[in-house]
């Protein structure tokens, strides 16, 4: 019980704490004083035994000594909030802490007077308001969305960081049960013509933030989502409406979707092309590369946190691949050497994050950790070398590259691929 | 033309990728429960719901301001790289520097980026269509205004960027015929996503 009781009370001080080095200096000496006495009452003030709590509330609130946050980047009109993936349990993201990416700020839309137009290749142009859209058949699924620049703080061979938390390394990415219409089915209602192929989707941001769609993709799974984790989807994910294009690239999921345009030829917007390209090597860039490959990444233990006795540690963390179902991550504990299945914890459902364990019993000495996803298209995570052979070290978006992590002899965790490059 | 050619490429890009299905036995609960990612409308699902409303030609219009790569979209209008100039240090130098690459915001004036990675992505050096840079700004920029430009104004400030990039000479005018036919030095960069699927890394 008191191996159990250290560690939980050490992470709580790692989560709370806004400077991470202090938080591991703080877990060391802290970890003696912390361990449980097993022998006397724990003090609780007032004790809750003896003083009635609180009424019931109209909305709930986080316990006191819970507070997650995003990560907020620069205060600037185009910028990001990263996801705590660290303080996270089980796929759900909560949707306040869902990332963020946005290019031109957050809009205030009254739902009420939002409209979707639906023109180009069609039958019938038609314009919808969100009554309308609400009241066609709807779906609910759970599925990940992430960056494609998700990691890329992690792939210069010069530059590979230490001390950086797996917020910080992989946190615009979320997964969330949305629910909305199948783009499909109104589609069908304003009847496309033959020869469209692609549609433009654009939002009704200060950015007009605009993306060229396939038109197999929207007849395929893409969805017109206007529910988050069981309520209206946040101003922050679209409100009152964004397009959900499952396992593809964040951007090309346009929030705030006011106007889709079908067509027979992409738009070409800034979006597709200055941005979200991946420059090979040989002086190529490659376009519309939405699909995300398959990754995973640990999310305990990772920096600043400072296991604080050798013993029985569980490794957890997440894989995803927007090319289906997860149906294998491996860890490894020793560097790449030898790797050990993970268990995958059920429901692994398509296009969806899915939480991995594997227990471990540290020896105290200094090694590195490895998690590789495996999905059901048999594509294995590869590791960072193998993604500069086939892109370059060059490339901006799409980092779906092993992640690593070195546990010192004192327990210390820092990103350790370095170690291996 | 090339975009469709793109089109096609990458539908058969996708049904490689769609064949490959999942690989988990069928049948079993989770399956069941959860592998149904397309999504049927219910059986007795009329043709139409007739929800929403046709929209007018004029209330298409009042929206469908992108442009194509063709030239569609673009507004009447004209402008020139000395009228450019004006706009630029009156809209965009505060964000862009006086030369284009100051920053602090996207550096825009460069040639190619592929000798001096990680160098800035310019307008010379990786922007393969001349027509994005109407629809862009057209759409969000200036970035506190956006859209305060008038086409005349748009079309000149285009004129002074490319120019900047050494794309156009110091006398051309952009409208709405000579705009799209500018050849961007990136135009033959761009190759549409070739990943195979499967276990291939690439």
């Amino acid at each position: 019980m008191s191996e159990k009781h250290g560690p939980r009370l050490s992470r709580r001080a790692w989560i709370t704490t806004t400077s991470g080095v202090v938080a591991a200096g703080l877990i060391k000496t802290q970890a003696d004083a912390l361990r449980l006495d097993a022998q006397t009452a724990p003090l609780q003030t007032p004790d809750p035994t003896k003083v009635p709590g609180r009424f019931t509330s109209e909305v709930g609130r986080r316990a006191v000594g819970e507070q997650p946050r995003r990560l907020a980047r620069a205060q600037a009109l185009s910028s990001s909030a990263q996801s705590p993936l660290q303080d996270l349990m089980g796929i759900i993201t909560p949707a306040d802490l869902h990332f963020e990416r946005h290019h031109a700020g957050i809009p205030e839309i009254a739902k009420g007077s939002h409209e979707l137009l639906v023109h180009g290749m069609v039958d019938r142009p038609m314009v919808f308001r969100m009554s309308d859209i609400e009241r066609y058949p709807r779906v609910s699924r759970l599925y990940f969305i992430e960056c494609s620049g998700n990691g890329g703080s992690a792939y210069s061979r010069e530059n590979m960081p230490t001390e950086i938390t797996v917020q910080a390394l992989d946190g615009l990415l979320s997964t969330s049960e949305w629910t909305g219409v199948p783009l499909s089915t109104i589609l069908r209602e304003v009847g496309v013509r033959s020869g469209a192929s692609w549609l433009l989707a654009e939002g009704s941001d200060a950015a007009m933030m605009s993306r060229s769609v396939p038109l197999e993709k929207a007849m395929d799974d893409a969805l017109l989502a206007f529910g988050q984790n069981g309520e209206a989807i946040r101003p922050e994910q679209g409100y009152p409406l964004r397009l959900m294009l499952p396992g593809w690239e964040g951007n090309a999921q346009v929030k705030w979707l006011r106007r889709i345009e079908v067509t027979d030829r992409p738009t070409m917007t800034r979006e597709e092309t200055s941005k979200y390209t991946d420059p090979l090597e040989g002086g190529t860039a490659r376009q519309f590369s939405f699909l995300m490959d398959a990754k995973s990444t640990i999310t305990f233990p990772t920096y600043p946190f400072v296991l604080p006795e050798r013993g029985w540690w569980e490794i957890t963390g997440l894989a995803w691949s927007g090319r289906g179902r997860i149906t294998r991550v491996e860890v490894s504990t020793d560097g790449g050497a030898r790797w050990a299945d993970a268990v995958l914890q059920q429901p692994v459902l398509p296009k969806c994050t899915a939480r991995f364990r594997h227990l471990w019993e540290w020896n105290g000495r200094e090694t590195v950790i490895l998690s590789r996803a495996t999905d059901d298209t048999g594509y294995v995570q590869p590791t960072v070398q193998q993604l500069w052979e086939a892109r370059g070290e060059r490339t901006r978006y799409h980092f779906n590259h092993q992640r690593a992590w070195k546990v010192a002899s004192d327990g210390a965790v820092t990103f350790g691929l370095g170690d291996l490059v | 033309m090339r975009p469709t050619a793109a089109a096609v490429t990458l539908a058969a890009s996708w049904m490689l990728v769609g064949c490959a299905g999942p690989a988990d036995a069928p049948g079993t609960p989770a399956d069941e429960s959860f592998a149904d990612i397309a999504y049927a409308l219910p059986e007795q699902a009329p043709r139409r719901f007739g929800f929403g409303a046709e929209a007018s030609a004029a209330r298409v219009a009042r929206w469908d301001t992108d442009v194509k790569p063709d030239g569609e979209g673009l507004p009447a209008g004209k402008g020139t790289v000395a009228e450019g100039e004006v706009v630029f240090m009156t809209y965009c130098v505060a964000c862009h520097g006086p030369t284009g690459t100051e920053g602090p915001n996207d550096v825009l004036v460069g040639s190619d980026p592929w000798e001096a990675w990680p160098g800035s992505v310019t307008v010379g050096g990786y922007w393969p269509y001349a027509t994005t840079l109407y629809d862009y700004i057209s759409r969000a920029m200036p970035q506190l205004t956006p859209g305060v430009l008038t086409p005349n104004q748009t079309y000149a400030v285009i004129a002074y960027i490319l120019h900047r990039n050494g794309v156009v000479a110091a006398d051309a005018e952009m409208d709405a015929q000579t705009l799209p036919a500018v050849i961007m030095p990136a135009r033959d960069r761009f190759v549409v996503d070739d990943r195979q699927g499967g276990s291939q890394i690439r």
